[in-house]
């Protein structure tokens, strides 16, 4: 038995082993989706960030240590923020034609985001450093987290807060917008990208894609207003002191 | 592959200096997109040339979220102290932003006669 606590005491500091893990949660948690048929209550991220937090939790190893390994994964949300200007770039005849309609949209689903969200965190006596994390929310993870950091949240906890958003955004986008009785495919796909980002977005290709192509200019515009305005909103929402 | 690779990381670079530079309130990696989207319709060679990489990377853009994502465990006092009203924070204002924005963008388009295709 001592020869799987070595083991396990050498493993557990390789950056090789939570690496593989991180990898190997995912695989799962995907798996669990595609069986699904894709179900948005089933979400790969989170299935595979519960998988990891129990084995933390099981072995008592700090996220530190987790952490190690798992930012050469984590990396690569920059290229990846970087990497969005190609679906940008395949959308921009559609952009121009519609340019009015997407920048009231836009400013519109980013405003009302991080707004109502920090109104009704105050009015339930939620911490400050939460309410901060809460701002860049609706914006894809690569962008929320460097912002978060900027404005004084907490980064890991706004990467739970945006998966979280983009979840729910999946999850009741159709039946709300079928309650709207909103047709427009450019609409519906357009506000779930801003709101839910990449989330959502998979959620809208899934949905019809007209949505989805929308959907995706929305993460990529959110991701930057939400860079451009969220340390404006947080001085504003939530004020010093 | 690698040079579609090289290209991205390039502009994620020169985005990071730029930001720097000019003390810009924008993440680095958001004005490498920019720089990258102004250079794709400039030059058609190189969209050709970034796009393999670019949609690659963007194939599993779920898997890079969960490193952080584990950060919950961080978290999990706050979470469970405050967790409803978090919770309830975030499900009201997405519903609320996804249909303020999808009625704007419905009037606009009306209003300006703007018809896809």
């Amino acid at each position: 038995m001592t020869d799987f606590a070595e083991i396990w005491g050498y493993l557990g500091r390789d950056p090789l082993l939570w690496l593989t893990l991180t990898l190997a949660a995912y695989v799962i948690g995907d798996a669990g989706s595609r069986v699904s048929g894709r179900h948005p209550v089933v979400n790969p991220v989170l299935i595979a960030v519960v998988i990891l937090a129990l084995i933390l939790w099981a072995t008592a190893t700090p996220y530190q240590v987790y952490f190690e390994g798992a930012q050469f994964v984590h990396f690569m949300l920059g290229p990846a923020t970087v990497a969005l200007a190609v679906p940008l770039h395949a959308q921009l005849p559609r952009l121009r034609r519609a340019l009015l309609p997407m920048v009231g949209a836009l400013v519109t689903g980013v405003a009302v985001s991080s707004a109502t969200a920090v109104w009704i965190g105050q009015a339930l006596g939620v911490d400050r450093v939460v309410l901060l994390s809460m701002v860049p929310k609706s914006a894809t993870a690569a962008v929320a987290l460097g912002v978060s950091e900027q404005i004084g949240g907490s980064p890991t906890l706004t990467a739970v807060l945006v998966i979280v958003t983009g979840a729910m955004g999946a999850i009741v986008a159709t039946p709300l917008l079928n309650a709207l009785q909103m047709r427009d495919w450019r609409a519906r796909g357009f506000a779930v990208g801003v709101a839910a980002h990449g989330i959502g977005a998979a959620r809208a290709f899934q949905v019809h894609e007209t949505a989805g192509a929308f959907a995706a200019i929305g993460m990529g515009l959110s991701a930057i207003l939400t860079a451009l305005l969220a340390p404006v909103l947080a001085g504003w929402l939530v004020p010093a002191g | 592959m690698v040079l579609s690779l090289t290209l991205i990381l390039g502009f994620q670079l020169a985005g990071v200096v730029l930001a720097q530079l000019m003390r810009l309130p924008v993440p680095g990696p958001v004005m490498g997109m920019v720089l990258m989207l102004i250079a794709m319709a400039v030059s058609d060679r190189l969209a050709g040339l970034v796009r393999p990489a670019g949609q690659g990377i963007l194939a599993h853009l779920s898997l890079l979220f969960v490193p952080a994502g584990v950060g919950v465990v961080g978290h999990l006092g706050t979470l469970g102290a405050q967790g409803p009203a978090i919770g309830l924070a975030l499900l009201v204002s997405t519903v609320l932003a996804i249909a303020a924005g999808a009625l704007v963008f419905a009037l606009l388009a009306r209003l300006t006669g703007g018809r896809d295709d």
